[in-house]
C-alpha cells in the first residue's frame, strides 16, 4: 500500500519508505562492516545490497538474526554477459554458429555494481511486513564458488541445486548438488548466456518482420505507426 | 563386488532421477518405494522415492524436472508482451494470476501505472483465478482420500467461474489478457450480474464442502495432527500462501505488500490457523475461497469507470533497471525478478514460483510418517507441477 503510493508521488510516503529501507541497510552495514561492498535503494521499490563473496554465509546469518528477515524467498544468479546470439527475434539474418563470444568487458552489472560476470542473487523478507532485501555477491569467472546458505535457511538447498545446474556455481558446504531438473549426465549450464537455445539456432525466429496484418485491420496504417514509433 | 547399502541407494536414486527405472527394491534394513512419475495420487509428474522401514518412511527424496520447460531461458528471447503467453502455463489452474506480477514488474520499470478500472478488473480476474484454482483443490483433496463425489462437485462449480473468465478473456485456462499499462479489453455486457450469481453458487459450494469433507470424521482423523510444520521451519523453507498461514504466520502479500492491485480499497480478512498440520492448510484454503468470493462481490459493486489502458508506446521498450514484484497467487507467493537492459525483451527473468519452495520441504516433512499419510501430506501442501518445474 505504502509502496504503491511511493512510486507515484514524491511526497511524504516516499521519504518514509526510504527511511525504513535505510534503517534496514544500516543493520547490515553495522554487522557486516567492510564486507558490505555497495548498496542501492530505489525509493518505495527495493533495497539491493552487494556483499563480499567470502561474507555470503555471514550475510545470511545477519539477515536472519539481526535484521529479522526469517523468510527465505529465493536464491538464483545473473549472468551479465550479453548473449552472443543476440536477441534472436531482432536479427533478420541467421546468426553464425558458434558466434564470436562478446568481450568480457561487455558484462555490465546492474544495481549495487559488481566485478564479475556472474553474480549470485537472493531475496529475503520479513513475514507480516513488506520488508525485503535483495542480496548480491560476485563469483569468480574461472571457478564460480561461494559458501552455502543451507545452515541458515534450509530452503536454500534446492535453490542452490538449481543455480548449480543452471549457472555452474559451486556452493561450499552443500553436500547435495545433484541436478534437479536435467538428466544427471547433462553437460553445460543452460542459463549462462553462451549456452545456445537450440530451437532458435536451428530455425531463426521470424520475429517482427513477419507479422501478419490483423484481419480487417489496415496494414498501411499499422506500418505508418510503426515508422513513427521508430 | 558388493555394494554398501548407501552406495546402492545412491545408485538407485541416480537412476531414478533420470527416470530410467521404476523399482521397488528390498534391502536388508528397509525397502525403497517409488511413487510416480505416473501415479494416481500425483498432480502431474512428481516422483517420490521413499525409503521405508515397514510402514514408516525413513527418508524421502523428491524428484522433479519431468516438466521443466526452461521458461527463464525462453523469456530472454521473447519481447515483453510475448512473455505473458509463456508464463500463463506455469500454474495452469490459475493462469491469469501468473501474468500479473510480471506485468507489474515491467510497469514498475517503465514507471507506468494502470488506470483504476484496469486495476480493479485485474484484481477481479486475479481472485476468480484463485477461486477456480483452489475450489478444484478442495475436490481433489477428497479424491486423494478416496472420496469421489466432491471432485465432481468441484469440477461442476468451477465451471461457473471458468465461464466468467472465458467470457472476458476468451480463454478458459490461458487468458493472456494482461497488458503493460492495463488490459486487453473491458468487461462484456451483463458480466457483473452473472459473476455475482456465480459467487453465490461458489459460496454454497464452500458450505457444502465444509460439511461434506472438512466435517467428515475420516478426513479429520487422517489430517489432524499429521504433517505438522512449525512456523520457523515454514519460513526457512520459504513456504507461502495457505501453507504458511496454516502454520500460524499472519502474512498475506495482498494485504502487506500490495502493489498495483485494488486490495487496500476493500474490506476483507486474512485467515490463519495455529495448528500447522495438514488439516490447517486445507482449512485455510477453504476459507480463502469463501473470502475471495466476497472480494469479487465488492469489486463488482465498486468497479470504477474510465479507461482500461494507460498510455504506452506501441513498441514496448523497458528502460534499464531491475525490479522484483511478488503477489499472493493461488498457490502462494509468486514473484518475477526482471532485469532490463533497455531492450524490447527482458535480459534476465528469475521466476520465483510458490510450489518450488512449498514442495522442497517434503523431504523434511515426510521423515517418520506412515505411507498412507504421504498422500494426505502432499495433497495438503498443494502443488502444481508446472509451478515446480517451470
Amino acid at each position: 500500500m505504502a509502496d504503491d503510493t511511493a512510486t507515484t508521488t514524491e511526497g511524504a510516503p516516499a521519504a518514509a519508505t526510504d527511511e525504513r529501507r535505510a534503517a534496514l541497510l544500516a543493520v547490515f552495514a553495522e554487522h557486516l562492516g567492510n564486507a558490505l561492498l555497495q548498496s542501492h535503494i530505489k525509493p518505495g521499490q527495493g533495497l539491493w545490497i552487494r556483499v563480499a563473496t567470502t561474507a555470503w554465509p555471514e550475510a545470511a546469518a545477519v539477515a536472519r538474526d539481526k535484521a529479522g528477515l526469517r523468510f527465505f524467498d529465493f536464491l538464483s544468479a545473473i549472468d551479465w554477459l550479453p548473449s552472443p546470439y543476440g536477441r534472436c527475434e531482432d536479427s533478420s539474418v541467421d546468426v553464425p554458429f558458434p558466434p564470436p563470444m562478446p568481450d568480457r568487458s561487455a558484462a555490465v552489472p546492474g544495481y549495487a555494481g559488481g566485478d564479475t560476470r556472474i553474480q549470485v542473487l537472493a531475496s529475503l523478507a520479513k513475514a507480516g511486513t513488506d520488508q525485503r532485501v535483495l542480496l548480491k555477491a560476485d563469483v569468480s569467472d574461472d571457478d564460480p564458488r561461494i559458501g552455502t546458505w543451507v545452515n541458515t535457511y534450509a530452503g536454500a538447498a534446492w535453490h542452490e541445486r538449481e543455480a548449480h545446474e543452471m549457472f555452474g556455481i559451486s556452493f561450499d558446504g552443500n553436500a547435495d548438488l545433484r541436478h534437479i531438473y536435467l538428466p544427471s549426465e547433462f553437460e553445460g549450464h543452460p542459463l549462462r548466456k553462451e549456452f545456445p537455445l537450440l530451437a532458435r539456432v536451428v530455425k531463426p525466429w521470424p520475429g517482427i518482420v513477419d507479422v501478419e496484418p490483423m484481419p480487417g485491420g489496415d496494414p498501411e496504417d499499422d506500418a505508418a505507426e510503426e515508422g513513427a514509433e521508430a | 563386488m558388493t555394494l554398501t547399502d548407501a552406495q546402492q541407494l545412491g545408485y538407485i536414486n541416480a537412476q531414478a532421477a533420470d527416470g530410467r527405472i521404476n523399482v521397488e527394491l528390498e534391502t536388508d534394513d528397509g525397502m525403497v518405494l517409488n511413487m510416480g512419475p505416473q501415479h494416481p495420487a500425483t498432480h502431474g509428474t512428481l516422483r517420490l522415492v521413499a525409503r521405508l522401514d515397514g510402514e514408516q518412511v525413513i527418508s524421502a527424496d523428491v524428484m522433479c524436472g519431468y516438466m521443466h520447460r526452461g521458461y527463464e531461458k525462453l523469456c530472454e528471447v521473447r519481447s515483453y508482451p510475448q512473455v505473458t503467453t509463456l508464463v500463463n502455463r506455469i500454474d495452469w489452474l490459475g493462469s491469469f494470476a501468473n501474468e500479473v506480477p510480471f506485468i507489474l514488474a515491467a510497469e514498475q520499470l517503465m514507471e507506468v501505472e494502470a488506470p483504476p478500472r484496469a486495476k480493479w478488473i485485474r484484481t477481479l480476474l486475479f481472485e476468480l483465478s484463485r477461486i477456480a484454482n483452489v475450489s478444484l483443490f478442495i475436490g481433489d483433496l477428497a479424491l486423494q482420500l478416496g472420496a469421489q463425489t466432491p471432485a465432481f462437485y468441484a469440477f461442476r462449480d468451477r465451471e461457473f467461474v471458468l465461464n466468467q473468465i472465458e467470457s472476458v478473456t476468451g480463454g478458459r485456462f490461458h487468458p493472456n489478457f494482461d497488458r503493460i499499462g492495463g488490459l486487453k479489453d473491458d468487461l462484456p455486457k451483463g458480466w457483473i450480474a452473472e459473476t455475482k450469481a456465480a459467487m453465490v453458487r461458489l459460496r454454497a459450494f464452500c458450505d457444502e464442502m465444509e460439511g461434506l469433507v472438512y466435517g467428515n470424521e475420516i478426513f479429520q482423523t487422517r489430517t489432524r495432527g499429521i504433517g505438522i510444520i512449525p512456523p520457523q521451519i515454514a519460513q526457512s523453507y520459504g513456504l507461502s500462501g495457505a501453507n504458511l498461514r496454516g502454520s500460524g504466520v499472519d502474512w498475506d502479500l495482498r494485504r502487506d505488500a500490495n502493489v498495483g492491485l485494488a486490495y487496500d480499497e476493500l474490506d476483507w480478512q486474512v485467515w490463519t490457523h495455529p495448528d500447522g498440520d495438514s488439516f490447517a492448510r486445507c482449512w485455510v484454503r477453504l476459507q480463502e475461497v469463501r473470502e475471495a468470493t466476497k472480494i469479487v462481490d465488492q469489486l463488482c459493486d465498486g468497479l470504477p469507470s474510465g479507461s482500461i489502458m494507460a498510455k504506452v508506446p506501441r513498441i514496448i521498450k523497458v528502460p534499464e533497471g531491475e525490479a522484483y514484484i511478488a503477489t499472493e497467487n493461488p498457490l502462494g507467493a509468486m514473484g518475477y525478478y526482471v532485469v532490463s537492459k533497455g531492450d524490447t525483451g527482458p535480459f534476465r527473468v528469475k521466476i520465483r514460483s510458490a510450489s518450488f519452495n512449498n514442495i522442497s520441504i517434503a523431504s523434511w516433512l515426510l521423515r517418520g510418517v506412515y505411507v498412507p499419510d504421504i498422500i494426505t501430506i502432499l495433497a495438503s501442501l498443494y502443488f502444481i507441477l508446472g509451478d515446480i518445474d517451470r
